[in-house]
């Protein structure tokens, strides 16, 4: 094994791009790893511990791009280098030669005078500066960025409720605006049921849903995950909710979140109740009590269902489960006792927490309903374990489960080969800027894990569901013909997995602890409308975006037929620190 | 705009001071050109005969260096000007204030690129003698001429101004001509005269510089403001100034330019970059309205569709458009102008500057021409200095 590094001086690219070109170039015959990072302190430890030091590496600066691979051969090493360095300045040919790609929102926005929304997914320490600009600049935000602080949060919320413009995030992955998927988003039909959600894959699972149940959305806003907190108190939510109850295309609306902090909650109650259409409220983990236009939903397909039923007056509903818990418990030995979910979607992983506890009893997490059930380490499931695979623990310098099955696939086959692990619960998660054909990349595995455990005289039930539409990208059928083929007993929901999984484990013998569950309620003031003139204008027509950050995103708009500008966008002032600071004094 | 002796009209102009391109810079420091320059220029005054009584001069502190920009004045490359030197009289109208700059020698071995052979000085003479006095008295029947208006026509015509001036000095030449046909010159000498205009593509480039000059002055010494002023190059350093913080000068170590070099010659043989025409780029033309000269690209190595990108990218670091400087191919979008140091550092993009490039021995001249960015320094230090002063 020989090793051969490069370092290009001054030379950006955001962290998706380099683990992009990471991946690709580690596939190449004869290369056993390859580093692509930029030469912080940090990367530079992971790729001594990775055994990819090279001469130069120790000189390297935080703004310098470090490429190394180790291969069989000298030439091996250098090939996979310069396929990298290829793969990450390889470029869109757009269609009219204009060779300029805009360096700032502004400049974009010149460039694309029709933009309404800026996508923004720069770094989270300057992901500030970025939205503050498309807000100057009268558009509308989705912040997709995560690490943002909070402080900034709430400036920019207060912006954008000053303006009237829709302040989607930090940390939202998830949207649908007139028609265009934006983030990690499915394909869905349009209809009349429009949803505010706190929670990325909760709105994936709910639109989904309600696509296969024959509904369609209006449009699914998203607010990051934040916004219900005390501190941010809603106002995303707020925003959203009188945009769709004034929206003429919207007859339900539906509201996703895991549980908010209870005055904010009681506020948005108190909000919707007053709405003047029905509004199906879905706290993930809480009990909402019934008050005026508000109904609850106690799991995300419930919250489809009921948005389906009162869209069309009839009675909608999944099909049952067929298979039979009994059956599967009756072939577990006596040794697998434990339940293991494996999820990529941090929604779904703790919809299934809450929904698994009051039966099960103790359930740990690396993201735990209660801080007593924390895993600790992550790496080591402890009894029954669900894991958020797309939590920070897991995403240190690594895409998300959603882009890269890698790791996940790893404790897939860590846990098969615990003899107490009776049964995995997975999901699949599908739509635009997600991996092309994450069961593919699954079902081998489950195949030979279940396999392997044969062998060692256990059974290993599987069960899992896809998030997704036949419409998108990946084809929701194939990919669940897919899982089924491998051994996967597949659900229609998550929730519908979760029950399954949870009845073979009590039908195996489990404890029955019923913890009681959150109650919310409407406040008995609703909070005073926000002013959100351009939002309606927004909803009105179809979007256009100005991309800031992952191209992935501008390239799924593309595909979608959606006017996009990426803005080529750099960190300012080189990411020197105190030269962001002066900037900030003297613009104030 | 007219024409005098620089030691009647350049304020502060003495016998013994010879003026330079860039920031102010000791014999010690400077490169090749700028020493060949000024050994050319004091013996053009007759203070010296040879290089060696010339170097003498210097080293005996009987000479005193200070910048053009010191004095309201610019000049290409060394932009050597001495007091016996012609110079361009620009005034700004609306401001009142007035700029100067030294008269171009043309193409080939020239002082502005550091040469001084007796067919330079020769053709300085020329110059100093004939061609100004003549120029001077036309421009007074023509009643001046409006600069402003002829660099909008030259931008629509394949200029940028900075580089490219074949339509400018067209122009230029075009608007004279029937005056120099009445200020009595023999027809040998209005033929020299004329064959001046027809043959030099550069006629035009010194008076649009102190266009330039007189503009960015008017801007200056704005209280906050963040509007770079003055970019300029003495062959050693890059400086910039800025119109909130004063008289102060940020430099740092000027780049060789990147570009095409005249056969024989190659980056080796290539001084850092120097000259004060980065007024043109300061004042929003040059390579900063380089989507109106696609005839140039090749000195950036590219296409039409480069020569636009070149300009839209300068938007991003400018705070206005000048509505008086059209660009066709952007549909008339006025040039990016105004450069704000905030800008600058918060992008990370550096002013485009076109220039010649002068060979780093002094006696040689130009030996090409291409692109080169200043130093991000200058402006990192400028907006320290700014932070400094807004506590």
């Amino acid at each position: 094994m020989t090793i051969y590094g490069e370092i290009h001086r001054s030379t950006y690219y955001d962290s998706v791009a380099l683990m992009l070109a990471q991946r690709e170039a580690r596939d190449l015959p004869g290369v056993e790893e390859v580093g692509v990072v930029m030469a912080t302190d940090a990367n530079k430890e992971i790729l001594r511990a990775g055994g990819l030091e090279f001469p130069g590496l120790e000189g390297a600066r935080a703004d310098d791009l470090a490429i190394v691979a180790r291969a069989a051969t000298e030439a091996g090493a250098q090939a996979a280098t310069a396929f990298a360095v290829q793969a990450l300045t390889r470029r869109r040919v757009s269609a009219t030669g204009d060779a300029y790609r805009p360096k700032t929102v502004s400049s974009a926005a010149r460039a694309l005078p029709e933009a309404t929304i800026a996508l923004i997914s720069v770094p989270g320490r300057f992901a500030h500066s970025v939205a503050r600009e498309a807000l100057d600049a009268g558009l509308h935000v989705l912040l997709f960025s995560d690490n943002v602080p909070i402080e900034h949060e709430i400036a920019l919320k207060a912006q954008s409720r000053e303006q009237g413009l829709l302040m989607m995030g930090p940390d939202c992955g998830t949207a649908i605006i007139g028609g265009a998927a934006l983030g990690f988003a499915n394909r869905v039909r349009a209809g009349r049921i429009g949803l505010v959600g706190a929670a990325g894959t909760g709105l994936q699972e709910v639109t989904s849903l309600i696509h296969r149940l024959g509904g369609g959305i209006t449009h699914a806003i998203g607010t990051g995950g934040r916004d219900l907190s005390s501190a941010v108190g809603g106002v995303t939510m707020l925003a959203g909710l009188r945009a769709l109850d004034l929206d003429p295309g919207t007859d339900v609306i539906v509201l996703v979140s895991k549980p908010p902090a209870p005055e904010v909650a009681g506020g948005i109650l108190a909000a919707a109740a007053v709405c003047s259409k029905p509004v199906v409220a879905a706290f993930v983990g809480a009990t909402v009590e019934p008050a005026g236009a508000v109904q609850g939903a106690a799991t995300l397909e419930e919250a489809a269902c009921r948005a389906v039923q009162l869209a069309r007056g009839t009675e909608a509903s999944l099909p049952p489960s067929r298979s039979l818990p009994e059956g599967e418990a009756r072939r577990l030995s006596a040794e697998q006792r434990y339940l293991r979910g494996l999820y990529s979607g941090g929604t779904l992983c703790y919809e299934a927490l809450v929904l698994l506890r009051p039966y099960l009893g103790a359930v740990y997490s690396n993201s735990p309903a209660d801080p007593a059930e924390a895993l600790e380490p992550v790496t080591r499931s402890r009894e029954h374990t669900v894991i958020d695979m797309g939590g920070d623990e897991f995403t240190q310098g690594r895409l998300h489960p959603m882009l890269d099955p890698t790791l996940r696939l790893a404790r897939l086959r860590q846990e098969a080969a615990d003899p107490e692990t009776a049964i995995v619960l997975l999901d699949v998660v599908l739509g635009y800027a997600a991996h092309p054909d994450p069961a593919g990349a699954l079902a081998p595995v489950v195949r030979e894990v279940r396999e392997q455990a044969s062998r060692e005289g256990r059974h290993l039930a599987v069960v899992g569901s896809v998030c997704g539409t036949d419409d998108d990208p990946q084809g929701a059928g194939a990919q669940r013909a897919a899982l089924v083929e491998a051994g996967v007993l597949v659900e229609e929901s998550n929730a519908q997995a979760v029950r399954l999984a949870r009845l073979i484990t009590e039908a195996r013998g489990a404890q029955k602890a019923r913890p009681s569950q959150k109650i919310v309620a409407a406040s008995a003031a609703a909070p005073a409308w926000p002013e959100i003139g351009p939002i309606s204008a927004l909803l009105g027509r179809r979007p256009a975006v100005i991309n800031v950050g992952l191209e992935l995103f501008a390239e799924s708009l593309q595909a979608q037929g959606v006017p996009v500008v990426s803005v080529d966008w750099q960190p300012p002032a080189g990411g020197k620190q105190h030269l962001l600071d002066l900037l900030d004094k003297l613009e104030g | 705009m007219g024409v005098g002796r620089a030691l009647d009209l350049i304020p502060g102009m003495a016998p013994d001071l010879i003026l330079h391109a860039g920031p102010p810079i000791t014999w010690e420091r400077m490169s090749g050109p700028l020493r060949g320059a000024i050994i050319g220029g004091l013996i053009l005054e007759g203070r010296a005969d040879t290089e060696a009584e010339a170097v003498a001069l210097v080293e005996r502190g009987e000479v005193r260096f200070e910048p053009c920009h010191h004095h309201a004045a610019v000049g290409p490359m060394a932009g050597v000007t001495t007091a016996s030197m012609p110079v361009y009289i620009i005034e700004n109208r609306a401001g009142g204030n007035r700029a100067y700059s030294n008269f171009n020698e043309g193409y080939g071995k020239v002082l502005r690129y550091g040469a001084y052979s007796e067919e330079v000085l020769a053709r300085l003479r020329w110059i100093n003698g004939v061609l100004a006095p003549a120029v001077g008295e036309a421009l007074q029947r023509a009643g001046g001429l409006d600069v402003k208006a002829l660099i909008a026509q030259q931008l629509t015509m394949g200029d940028e101004g900075h580089n490219r001036n074949r339509a400018g000095s067209a122009t230029f030449g075009r608007l004279l001509a029937p005056h120099l046909a009445r200020v009595g010159l023999a027809p040998e000498t209005l033929e020299q005269v004329l064959r001046y205009f027809a043959d030099n593509d550069l006629a035009v480039l010194n008076p649009v510089m102190a266009a330039c000059k007189a503009t960015m002055d008017a801007a200056h010494g704005i209280a906050g403001s963040t509007v770079v002023t003055c970019m300029a190059r003495n062959g050693t350093d890059f400086g910039i100034r800025v119109s909130g913080l004063g008289d102060r000068w940020f430099t740092a170590p000027a780049a060789v330019p990147v570009g095409l070099y005249f056969p024989g010659f190659s980056s080796a043989d290539a001084n850092p970059d120097i000259g004060d025409s980065t007024i043109t780029e300061t004042a929003g033309i040059g390579a900063f309205a380089m989507a109106a000269a696609p005839a140039i690209v090749k000195f950036v190595g590219g296409t039409p569709a480069e020569a636009a990108a070149a300009t839209l990218e300068m938007y991003e670091i400018t705070v206005g458009e000048n509505p008086a400087f059209g660009l066709p191919p952007l549909d008339f979008r006025g040039t990016p102008t105004g450069i704000d140091i905030r800008k600058v550092v918060r992008t990370g993009i550096t002013p485009r500057i076109n220039t010649g490039i002068a060979h780093r021995m002094p006696g040689v001249g130009q030996v090409g021409a291409g692109l080169v960015r200043p130093p991000m320094a200058c402006f990192e230090q400028a907006l320290e200095a700014m932070a400094e002063m807004a506590k």
